[in-house]
């Protein structure tokens, strides 16, 4: 069964605080949409208020097209998978994944043979009989997502569920949960304050800001075509370089000048937003920058860049050609022809 | 040498305190023991109101358990979830039956109980949920502090369970040790209230024993002795059961100053 879910215009005030601020997301069924955004701007009040722990102050959300904002939490059949460890101290990790189904008065053997297969499709069924204080972080998770996944939810909810984890198991369970979630083809709302989990795991990432969604987009387009600074600055890495504003609508940085894309501030004195593999470096004798660090990432190494008026800036280039780029080394860095975003300059 | 030296002083000390210790709880025991005689326990049941007494000192210590428990598991988890703020006052109010003397609260309560209850036994017992509620408080916070508790009732909410199906089956189960401390200790101490029993005329255990130890001194202490060894093997009965099913959930040993599990996340 595949779920469609619309989220329209939900506000939600905690005091004077605007937790939500006219959200409104449409997911198409099977999908996996990501909330990304800093602590506090609203993405897990969103997945709460899908879930039925909170109640939105106006708006609704709409599953298959039906109002669910007056159904309990108990009588949504979504799963959910918590942040922390949300395992039920008491039970065996397979009591735990039937427990569901238990509400749903399926029979025992029923519900231990199902249980049994989600812990297989997680991976766990050696850890049947093991208690949650038995099993390792990762484990525990694995079984918190087979037990959201055993009541066949429409809709599964992921709270942040990596982030107790460590690096490595992350990445493990990161591709495991996507796995599962397009076998099974379960719609999913998931959030998430790591943009590299978003961006790795998502159909589509929606960036919030203060309750609001700044844009929501593939991965892929997020990255290379950020809607505003914000979004632009939270994805990936961002240089800022101070640039003027030209009355032709374009804009000066480095000593060149290039077409503005986006949003154009009203100053003239603005900052230029370059990625860093998206800036030109060359030894030059009287360059404008000076290497003060070279990072070696792999294939290509990051090389910090002092420009002169203390602007730092980070340029990738690929660590075959990085050898003469050593601390000291003079350099020139300038702007590609491409059109750049440009924001408020930031007084610092 | 020199820390071998070291640790076998401790260990002399540790057996010297022991010892101490135990001559000092060991020694009256004994005395008891050989004043009253071995055959002072076979007639203490015998006894005109031995039966009565300690059957009315259990049914009060069933009941006071029972109503503390169902007025204060609910009352502790509603404040836990939806009004933590309200735990620093809750806990205020919970000391106060600590606070006030026994002789006063009596008094008060007979002062003012209305006259149907004053006639049955019912009415001790209300005092003593209000006298065990401190205990019962303590060890459910505790117990439920150790749990994440929002997360667990919402996850079972999630999965589609009720406000009664989470607290019968996924609250009660891992408050079982919290519960077993609280029973532990309302008991114990119903078994043990002389004061207000003794005010508002019954005849519970402690206050047959002392009655008694009026009469005949050997049979009060066989009696002494005899309601020790039940509470005893009662209490080990308790801890003993709690243990094994906290060990069974990652906990640790149980004892009677265990007020939660042990923490027990691992990564």
């Amino acid at each position: 069964m595949t779920t469609s879910v619309l989220l329209q215009d939900l506000t939600r005030a905690f005091g004077v605080t605007r937790a939500l601020d006219g959200l409104s997301i449409e997911m198409a069924p099977g999908e996996l949409v990501a909330l990304l955004g800093p602590s506090g701007c609203g993405k897990t009040t969103a997945l709460r208020i899908v879930a039925g722990f909170e109640t939105a102050d106006t708006g609704s959300v709409l599953v298959n097209g039906k109002d669910i904002s007056s159904v309990p939490a108990s009588r949504r059949d979504m799963g959910m998978v918590f942040q922390s460890y949300s395992l039920f101290p008491n039970m065996p990790a397979l009591d735990n994944v039937a427990f569901g189904l238990r509400m749903r008065k399926m029979g025992a053997s029923q519900r231990r043979q199902r249980a049994a297969d989600l812990l297989d499709m997680v991976g766990l069924a050696p850890q049947a009989r093991q208690y949650p204080h038995q099993l390792s972080g990762g484990q525990q998770q694995r079984v918190a997502l087979a037990r959201a996944l055993a009541i066949e939810p429409r809709v599964l909810l992921l709270d942040e569920p990596l982030s107790a984890l460590d690096a490595k198991v992350r990445l493990q369970l990161r591709e495991q949960i996507r796995t599962l979630q397009q076998r099974l083809g379960t719609t999913t709302l998931f959030v998430t304050h790591d943009q590299e989990e978003a961006l790795s795991m998502a159909d589509r990432v929606g960036v919030m800001r203060q309750g609001r969604l700044e844009q929501i987009a593939a991965p892929d387009e997020l990255y290379t075509d950020p809607a505003t600074a914000f979004v632009a600055e939270f994805v990936g890495v961002m240089n800022r370089i101070p640039g003027e504003l030209q009355p032709s609508g374009q804009v000066t940085a480095l000593g060149s000048t290039v077409p503005v894309r986006g949003h154009r501030p009203d100053e003239t004195a603005v900052d230029v937003l370059v990625r860093p593999e998206g800036l030109t470096l060359e030894v030059a004798e009287n360059g404008n920058g000076i290497v003060t660090t070279r990072t070696f990432l792999g294939s290509v190494t990051r090389v910090g860049v002092q420009l002169s008026g203390d602007v730092a800036v980070q340029v990738d280039r690929p660590s075959a050609e990085s050898a003469a780029l050593g601390p000291g080394a003079s350099v020139s860095v300038s702007l590609p022809g491409q059109p750049v975003l440009v924001a408020t300059r930031l007084v610092s | 040498m020199a820390a071998l030296g070291t640790s076998s002083r401790a260990t002399a000390w540790r057996w010297t305190i022991l010892i101490v210790a135990a001559v000092y709880f060991l020694l009256p025991l004994w005395a008891a023991l050989r004043f009253a005689g071995i055959s002072a326990f076979g007639s203490v049941i015998g006894e005109p109101g031995f039966t009565a007494s300690l059957a009315l000192s259990v049914r009060l210590a069933v009941i006071t358990t029972l109503v503390t428990i169902a007025l204060m598991l609910p009352t502790t988890v509603y404040v836990h979830l939806r009004l933590p703020k309200l735990r620093r006052l809750l806990e205020g109010i919970t000391i106060l039956p600590i606070v006030i003397p026994p002789v006063v609260l009596i008094v008060g309560v007979l002062a003012i109980a209305p006259g149907f209850l004053k006639s049955t036994s019912l009415l001790l017992a209300l005092v003593y949920v209000v006298l065990a509620m401190p205990f019962t408080y303590r060890a459910l916070d505790a117990g439920l502090r150790a749990l994440d508790l929002k997360t667990i009732v919402e996850a079972s909410n999630s999965l589609g369970a009720g406000w009664l199906s989470t607290l019968w089956r996924v609250l009660l189960p891992n408050l079982r040790t919290a519960l077993l401390s609280a029973t532990v200790l309302s008991v114990a101490m119903v078994l043990g209230e002389f004061t207000m029993a003794s005010l508002d005329l019954y005849q519970t255990f402690p206050v047959w024993i002392y009655v008694n130890s009026q009469t005949s001194g050997q049979v009060s202490v066989a009696a002494s002795l005899l309601a020790l060894f039940v509470t005893w093997i009662f209490l080990l009965g308790i801890t003993v059961i709690g243990t094994r099913q906290s060990r069974k959930t990652g906990g640790g040993a149980v004892t009677l100053f265990t007020v939660a599990p042990a923490e027990t996340r691992g990564n």
